[in-house]
């Protein structure tokens, strides 16, 4: 039982990895990495989304007809989508006036869709929960390390508008990495983030590379990796 | 007939169908309906508190003793404000006589799509401040007019159309006497040239708005 759980949690995290392997969701990927906080915040909005939607679906399965499954799903994740939005901005209005139209996003973001099509509907309630929120956290640590990147190399800081999340106490944690820093505009438009998220996968491939090539070559040089 | 059609197979899994979507539809709407409700004065409070909060940095409370947000004039569509839509002007009052007005207004002629500006002029025609509300100018070059990325925006204040004659309001590299940065110049024209337009209207317009004698919103004659 217990090997279930580990699978969905390795998947989630890096084999089945949203941002750099299914590559599902890019939109809000690129739009809104231009800062950790930021990538974080739209990160973790998605994953409550996912693992609400997979725990709302995942009940009542047997109860929808093949034929209009994915009506009844995208209902269920944008009517939760629309709960978490008017939540944000009752609860947390600066975070809402920053993220502001990426949370509707969510709805239209191919992983929740995707996740509730594949899993959910064929799985128990708390696995499909833990699933979804997995893959929502290995979601929001590919959108936190490319915000970094990206703010660190454009801005030469770390954790800027952490104020608009948690108060302006919290200005006091946001990093100066580079001081006197002029900017690098490339990080911080666009491109960057195609940029850096190809960093990110490359970077990922190798080190899947490498351990496949530990594994395999000192005894079967020419035989593929076992899980082929 | 009817019983033997809804007996048929495909039809009765096709009212199934409907019926099980119209439960989901059902509870979806009475789930939204109750988040709405619960949400709506948070969110109506919140949205305030930020426009107050806004409103403090430009025109410091303390200098008016009425309701900002209630007591507001309409300004029709107009080209020295750059607004194609009416818009709001929010009159500050001490014992119901005007003492400064907070105007919105649009430089179309910024480095990437619109800068939306908010004033707040004093009676004497003073700016007491200006501040960016929206704008799309490039992150880390032309953002520096935002207070967010730099005090550049405070140059404007106590400044006025009587205190700057109309010539020296241009940047630097014109030969007006703002500041700028270089690299950066179309953004903070475009600024101050929609500042100094919003003053001339203030002035043109002076008389009425400053008529305005009740606490309820009133369509500005033009």
């Amino acid at each position: 039982m217990s090997n279930i759980y580990k699978e969905i949690v390795e998947n989630g995290l890096w084999k089945q990895n949203p941002g750099v392997v299914q590559l599902l969701g890019l939109c809000p990927t690129l739009a809104v990495t231009t800062t950790a906080v930021n990538g974080i915040s739209l990160g973790l909005a998605t994953a409550l989304v996912m693992a609400a939607s997979n725990g709302a679906v995942s009940p009542v399965r047997k109860w929808i007809a093949s034929e209009i499954r994915v009506p009844v799903f995208i209902l269920v994740i944008a009517a939760l989508v629309t709960v978490i939005d008017l939540s944000i901005n009752a609860f947390a209005h600066p975070l809402h006036k920053v993220l502001g139209i990426f949370i509707p996003l969510i709805v239209v973001n191919c992983i929740v869709l995707a996740r509730v099509e594949s899993f959910a509907a064929k799985n128990a309630p708390v696995p499909s929960i833990l699933d979804g929120l997995m893959m929502g956290i290995g979601l929001t640590l590919v959108l936190a390390l490319l915000g970094a990147m990206r703010e660190i190399f454009g801005r030469g800081t770390l954790f800027s508008g952490l104020d608009l999340v948690f108060g302006p106490a919290a200005k006091q944690f946001i990093l100066t990495v580079i001081p006197d820093y002029h900017g690098f505009l490339l990080a911080v438009l666009p491109p960057g983030a195609f940029l850096g998220l190809g960093i990110l996968i490359a970077g990922r491939n190798w080190l899947e590379l490498r351990k496949a090539a530990k594994t395999s070559a000192p005894t079967h040089p020419l035989k593929p990796a076992l899980s082929h | 007939m009817s019983k033997l059609f809804f007996k048929n197979p495909i039809v009765k899994h096709a009212v199934q169908t409907a019926l099980s979507l119209l439960a989901f539809a059902f509870v979806g709407t009475l789930m939204l309906a109750y988040v709405f409700d619960i949400t709506r004065a948070p969110i109506e409070a919140s949205e305030k508190e930020a426009r107050l909060a806004l409103f403090a940095q430009i025109l410091p409370k303390g200098n008016y003793d009425n309701d900002l947000l209630k007591t507001t004039v309409q300004i029709p569509a107009n080209a020295q404000l750059g607004n194609l839509q009416p818009s709001t002007a929010n009159v500050a009052k001490i014992n119901n006589k005007t003492v400064a007005v907070i105007l919105e207004a649009i430089a179309h002629d910024g480095y990437s799509g619109d800068i939306k500006l908010l004033i707040a002029l004093r009676a004497d025609g003073t700016i007491s401040g200006v501040r960016v509300l929206a704008h799309k100018e490039t992150p880390g070059l032309g953002d520096y007019i935002d207070i967010a990325h730099g005090d550049w925006i405070k140059l404007f204040n106590n400044e006025s159309v009587h205190k700057t004659p109309e010539a020296q309001w241009q940047v630097k590299k014109d030969g007006g006497k703002f500041d700028y940065m270089v690299g950066a110049t179309i953004t903070p024209r475009a600024v101050v040239k929609a500042v100094l337009k919003a003053t001339q209207f203030f002035e043109a317009n002076k008389a009425t708005l400053f008529s305005i004698q009740t606490t309820q919103a009133e369509k500005l004659a033009q």
